[in-house]
């Protein structure tokens, strides 16, 4: 189905009255998490997942990217009244944001985000709506020795290249690898690291990792570090953007979108390479009479690009979780295990074989940015007062939240010992700078490549040489080697020359 | 060796030790009897091959002087809060002991008074009042809306009685 087609059939699905009420639910709640410091996108889908016993695909998807989209939107709006990122996008935002909001500036820092999310987010959008059925032409030629070589780069990006450090990022891959073993091998039945506990025959359930990392890991870390005192919210004040500030930030919200969809789609995963680029791409691009502004008193385009960034990213890594199955951040990650639970195979097939729900989920998500305007610009005040949540209340209720997410999961106790154990872990990882999206990648994606590394030896009948042999997975291997070597050897090239 | 890397060295022989213990559940894992091309061990030994070569760098990296008290999110941390740590981890204990025996709603209420409690919220009654509110409101949406059941408890069992309902 060409890309025109699938958007006139996924509108005329969209425009349902249940799946406008879903891609409502989801705007709110992704609004609302995005906003809330402690708890993102990721955590929320993963206590969302139960509804995929009662809900069917569509409502289930159109919830699920709604969220995601609601909180890159609302993530803007904690870093630019409090100056505290509600997620990882926006920490960029704040550097410029919280300083127009402390001059007064909040309504147009509000304005600008909220528009330029809009704009990236309908750029991304198309962006999915175009790119995806090309990515699957192509992709239909990849065999699984392709994909093994594509999962490993995907690896390699998410933990070694982004983040402070290989080493520390890499760690963190490796553990999530080591948890998704856990379990029945699908191929020879042998129980796997189960320490012979039953309970742990079907492996670690996603949604306990996710909330052990995202969740009670928060809490645990919050605790050690708290120390009496308040924040403040500032004020939001007049939210129109003047002529000139619409000036400003036309040209930035271009730049951003159209750098942040493609780092989404590469599988380099992750926002906050493409907010930080644009940030200082601005900086060098902005109107000398502006260029004070930044850091003193908070410029306009240090808000916009970023945003846009932002936003576009989160439509771009869309694009190879759903046209591969390769998901490239944690939120995407957990919606793949979504489609697992529905017996969906995410992958160059989907388009075909679920054209409805593909169109129907793209045309949900130009509903969602629609919607997300609206609700975060007339309903800041909304915000505000969830803002308002103090904390004590705020993780107590996160906590409770955690714990009933994992229990109604299975009625385990057993399950929420392994919930607070690893969540206990996660504070550590947090306080020693381990990052943790690495571990749910590794945990969902490991099976997946070793049942591709399976699959290539088995067509190639043992013959370990096929993952060189082939042109297209050499290639892709040589990229996952670059990626993993490549900036330590230009450091000490530099280092050298210096 | 910095006095400040001692936590960091410890991280990275945690790791290693992570490793090992991998290693010894792969060397258990039954040998297959079906013929695979990659067994059920390979992946498994790669991975615990892994973590312990990077246990043993980020050991050598905590020799070499640490990298976690240079992190500006620590260096400017005060020590840190033991009592609320204390209330939280105490509060997931009871959650624990305390789920079974009364149910889902009161064992989540005792433990969001304890963890608002953590975070220096003294009004203990408002604090159950909300928990208890959140919890069952949580149940109810479990139950009937999702159709996942979270085994009811005392205080569930009783307001589904109320409300002249079946028990599940």
């Amino acid at each position: 189905m060409d890309s025109l087609s699938g958007l006139a059939l996924g509108f005329g699905n969209a425009f349902s009255l249940v799946n406008l009420a879903w891609a409502l639910l989801g705007c709110f709640l992704g609004t609302a998490v995005g906003v809330l410091p402690g708890i993102g996108p990721a955590l929320t889908i993963a206590l969302l997942l139960p509804i995929t016993f009662s809900v069917n695909a569509t409502g289930a998807f159109i919830l699920f990217c709604g969220v995601f989209y609601g909180a890159m939107y609302g993530g803007s709006t904690t870093s630019i009244l409090l100056n505290t990122p509600g997620e990882s996008g926006s920490i960029i935002t704040a550097l410029e944001g919280a300083k127009m909001a402390r001059n007064g500036r909040a309504g147009p820092a509000l304005a600008t985000s909220a528009i330029g999310s809009f704009v990236a987010g309908t750029v991304g959008t198309l962006g999915i709506a175009f790119l995806g059925p090309v990515i699957v032409e192509w992709a239909l030629v990849l065999g699984p020795a392709e994909y093994f070589t594509l999962m490993v780069l995907c690896f390699v990006t998410v933990s070694a290249v982004l983040g402070s450090s290989a080493l520390r990022g890499l760690t963190s891959l490796f553990f999530g690898l080591l948890l998704g073993l856990v379990g029945i091998d699908l191929q020879t039945g042998q129980p796997r690291l189960t320490f012979g506990v039953p309970e742990l025959l079907d492996g670690v359930n996603v949604v306990l990792v996710a909330v052990a990392l995202f969740a009670v890991g928060e809490a645990l870390y919050m605790a050690w570090h708290h120390h009496a005192g308040k924040q403040e919210v500032l004020e939001v004040g007049r939210l129109m953007l003047s002529k000139e500030d619409l000036k400003r930030s036309f040209w930035p919200w271009m730049r951003g979108a159209g750098l942040g969809f493609p780092f989404g789609v590469l599988p380099a995963g992750g926002t906050e390479m493409p907010t930080m680029l644009s940030y200082y791409a601005e900086r060098k691009l902005v109107d000398p009479k502006y260029a004070p502004e930044f850091g003193t008193t908070g410029a306009i385009e240090g808000v916009a690009g970023p945003e846009a960034a932002n936003n576009a990213a989160a439509a771009g890594i869309l694009v190879p979780m759903l046209t591969l199955g390769i998901p490239t951040s944690a939120t995407a990650a957990i919606m793949l295990s979504a489609f697992q639970s529905y017996g969906i195979n995410p992958g160059p097939l989907l388009f075909t074989q679920q054209a409805e729900l593909v169109w129907t989920l793209i045309a949900s998500l130009f509903i969602a940015n629609v919607m997300l305007v609206v609700l975060n610009l007339p309903l800041v005040g909304l915000w505000v007062r969830i803002l308002k949540i103090p904390v004590p209340q705020l993780y107590a209720g996160i906590l409770v939240f955690a714990t009933i997410g994992t229990y109604g999961i299975s009625n385990s106790v057993i399950d929420l010992v392994i919930l607070y154990t690893l969540g206990v872990v996660a504070m550590f990882m947090r306080r020693f700078d381990f990052p943790v999206a690495p571990v749910v990648i590794g945990m969902i994606l490991g099976p997946m490549a070793e049942q591709a590394l399976r699959q290539a030896l088995t067509i190639s009948q043992g013959d370990w040489t096929v993952f060189v042999t082939r042109p297209g997975s050499a290639i892709i291997l040589g990229l996952a080697v670059v990626a993993l070597v490549g900036p330590k050897l230009y450091g000490a090239w530099s280092a050298r020359r210096a | 060796m910095k006095p400040g890397a001692v936590p960091d060295l410890a991280v990275g022989l945690g790791v290693v030790v992570l490793g090992v213990l991998a290693a010894w559940l792969t060397w258990v894992i039954p040998v297959t009897p079906v013929y695979a091309v990659v067994g059920p061990k390979l992946v498994p030994a790669v991975i615990a091959a892994a973590l312990v070569v990077l246990g043993l760098m980020l050991t050598a990296a905590a020799l070499r002087g640490g990298w976690s008290a240079d992190l500006p999110e620590v260096a400017e941390a005060g020590p840190p809060n033991l009592v609320a740590l204390a209330w939280l981890g105490g509060g997931m204990v009871l959650n624990l002991v305390l789920i079974e025996p009364l149910g889902f709603s009161i064992a989540a209420a005792i433990q969001f008074v304890c963890t608002a409690r953590a975070f220096g919220s003294a009004s203990i009654l408002r604090d159950a009042a909300i928990a208890l509110a959140v919890s069952l409101a949580a149940f109810f949406l479990f139950v009937e809306a999702l159709g996942v059941n979270i085994g009811a408890g005392l205080l569930e069992g009783a307001i589904l009685r109320l409300l002249g309902q079946e028990v599940p």
